[in-house]
């Protein structure tokens, strides 16, 4: 069997337009790994094997005919949150089981115009409530690195995929780190663009302030090329920002001399994870064997964002899924005898306990004289974690920390406890409430061989920042290409010079 | 450190009053676990308020854009069929719902 499910998506364009394979090929590479890891795996919710196999056909008969397009052909999996025409997107909840998008959302669309075909729907939690998976209403994801540990959340199905080459990219969503976390976990790159990058229209609403696509990838030109596609304005998405899309893998270079990285003392406190700390100060250490210099920053709100971020995004949360009332699509209690008792019995019995919470609180927060206590002092509290960051960049160009302050845990540990699960964001929400772009790539291994992630931050808009940083590094070290142990062994690929793809 | 949970937590918050402005409605199991659970969420929230915010605007989003308008023509949107396809009840014409008065 070949294992082109292996390839990156440069890579993969690379081997379909020399002919090496076809989309057939590759498609079919992919259905079968997946057949045989998802057992084990549980990354996927379903996988449309008549649709994919019909779009790589039709991907191969348009390339015979010297047709091309940046995508074309190659295999993408998308978050369960995220609409792609004709396909189920259930948020991983009951509540919308059954239901199947009636259009494509407009980064859904971009791709398809680039010509990827869209292979399945990755499991997530309800609603991407979560930071581990075990929210998802139908199966648990487990960790590709040790089926005993979760895969980080809420994007665990696409970071699972994508660690365990059963998907060659995918595409993932972030509120407060739920790209950049199960990337993390799962020893992939993850990329959550600035607010306003990426339009969300299509993307089901968690909390609409902080919600952003972001790709999902196995390398950081794979990310670069997928936000070069799916960045832009447009006109159905009114936070979507009229600024120029960059050429991102123009800023791939493999030095660093001249930029300034800032290491924020507030991420390197006690109580994180040793072997983590290990991982992130040796990648600072090579960054500035390539050039970088280190400055010391200071980000004093930091104790204060996990606060901040759950007070807004569950505010959020309580408005956008008043929508689910059991009226236009989704579950619906049977015999209900008014409106009122539909509604609360089609909510109690489609949404999950996670999604109860948050609702709960966000509603808590937004009521009568409450409101001012809670929703107003977090919206307060974000204008000056943003001026923090701000202040920040102005001594360096981006920061780096750790995306988490330890590696993946263990099935259940955390689950029973949302608290303590919501503390684990620390790292990853403050640049979400500022809107500002983060990237995770894997920087080492923990004493137990589970991935560390180390996080590039960058202000608003300045993903070339981020991306030239995460590749620099991501070049000179060989974490990226590491694969977990129920695998194959590493793949080496070369074009026609020998060097390597 | 920062990652410490309030763990003696006192009741602050009503839960099945606060489910129903929600319109959810609880069992008595998820009253229980919710309390003590959103409980302890609630006191370590509050941490916020120890933030001297005085002459801090509150900020709604990241972006500095404000009334986002387009203009005001026809469009096409989704044909009927497409969007009561994933309705739970309907009769070919529109969603039906429990009876109101």
């Amino acid at each position: 069997m070949s294992e082109w499910n292996q390839l990156t998506v440069h890579q993969c364009r690379e081997l379909l337009e020399r002919g090496t394979c076809s989309s057939r090929q590759l498609v079919e590479n992919l259905i079968e790994v997946i057949h045989a890891l998802e057992p084990n795996l549980g990354a996927y919710l379903s996988v449309d094997e008549e649709q994919a196999l019909r779009q790589a056909d039709a991907a191969d008969a348009l390339r015979r005919q010297g047709k091309t397009a940046r995508l074309l052909g190659i295999p993408i999996a998308v978050k369960d949150v995220i609409n792609v025409a004709g396909q189920p997107c259930t948020c991983a909840s009951r509540i919308l089981e059954g239901y199947r998008s009636p259009y494509d959302a407009t980064a859904i669309a971009r791709l398809r115009a680039e010509g990827a075909v869209f292979l399945g729907r990755t499991n997530m939690d309800e609603f991407a409530m979560g930071s581990t998976t075990e929210n998802s209403a139908f199966h648990i994801t487990r960790n590709p690195w040790n089926r005993e540990c979760v895969p980080g959340g809420s994007s665990g199905g696409s970071g699972a995929a994508v660690a365990a080459d059963e998907a060659i990219a995918a595409l993932g969503t972030d509120t407060g780190g739920s790209v950049r976390l199960p990337a993390s976990f799962c020893g992939c790159v993850g990329l959550k663009p600035s607010y306003g990058r990426v339009s969300r229209y299509g993307l089901t609403a968690f909390a609409s302030s902080l919600d952003q696509i972001g790709p999902m990838t196995k390398d950081v030109r794979d990310a670069a090329i997928l936000l070069g596609i799916m960045a832009g304005h447009d006109s159905r998405d009114s936070t979507s920002v009229a600024a120029p899309v960059p050429d991102y893998q123009a800023a791939l270079q493999r030095d660093l001399s001249g930029m300034k990285l800032g290491l924020p003392r507030e991420y390197f406190i006690q109580g994180l994870d040793p072997d983590v700390e290990a991982g992130v100060q040796e990648a600072i250490r090579q960054c500035e064997r390539l050039g970088a210099r280190i400055v010391d920053v200071s980000l004093p709100m930091t104790p204060h964002a996990v606060a901040a971020y759950y007070i807004i995004a569950s505010a959020e949360a309580s408005a956008n899924l008043a929508r689910f009332d059991g009226v236009r699509y989704g579950l619906r209690v049977k015999d209900a005898v008014d409106p009122m008792d539909m509604y609360q019995r089609t909510r109690a019995m489609g949404f999950g306990p996670e999604v109860k919470r948050r609702i709960i609180l966000g509603t808590y927060v937004l009521s009568s004289g409450y409101h001012d206590a809670y929703y107003l002092n977090a919206q307060k509290v974000r204008t000056l974690i943003r001026r923090d960051l701000e202040q920040a960049f102005q001594a360096c160009d981006v920061l780096l920390t750790p995306v988490a302050p330890t590696a993946a845990y263990r099935i259940g540990e955390k689950s029973q406890n949302p608290l303590q699960m919501y503390l684990g964001d620390i790292f990853a929400v403050p640049a979400s409430l500022a809107g500002m772009c983060a990237l995770s790539v894997p920087c080492g291994f923990t004493s137990h061989r589970l991935p560390i992630g180390l996080q590039v931050i960058g202000p608003a808009f300045c993903e070339e920042r981020i991306l030239r940083a995460g590749y620099a590094y991501e070049q000179t070290t060989a974490w990226h290409r590491q694969k977990p142990p129920v695998m194959a062994p590493e793949l080496h690929l070369t074009d026609k010079n020998d060097n390597e793809l | 450190m920062v990652l410490d949970s309030g763990r003696d937590a006192v009741k602050t918050i009503d839960v099945p009053y606060v489910a129903h402005l929600a319109r959810l409605t609880l069992d008595d199991k998820e009253i229980r676990d919710f309390q003590g659970q959103l409980d302890q969420i609630v006191a370590y929230v509050k941490i916020i308020q120890q933030v001297d915010v005085s002459g801090v605007e509150p900020m709604a989003h990241a972006v500095q854009i404000r009334n986002v308008f387009r203009k005001d023509e026809e469009r096409k949107g989704l044909d009927r069929d497409v969007v009561l396809a994933n309705a739970p009840v309907h009769d070919g014409e529109q969603f039906l719902v429990p009876k109101i008065v």
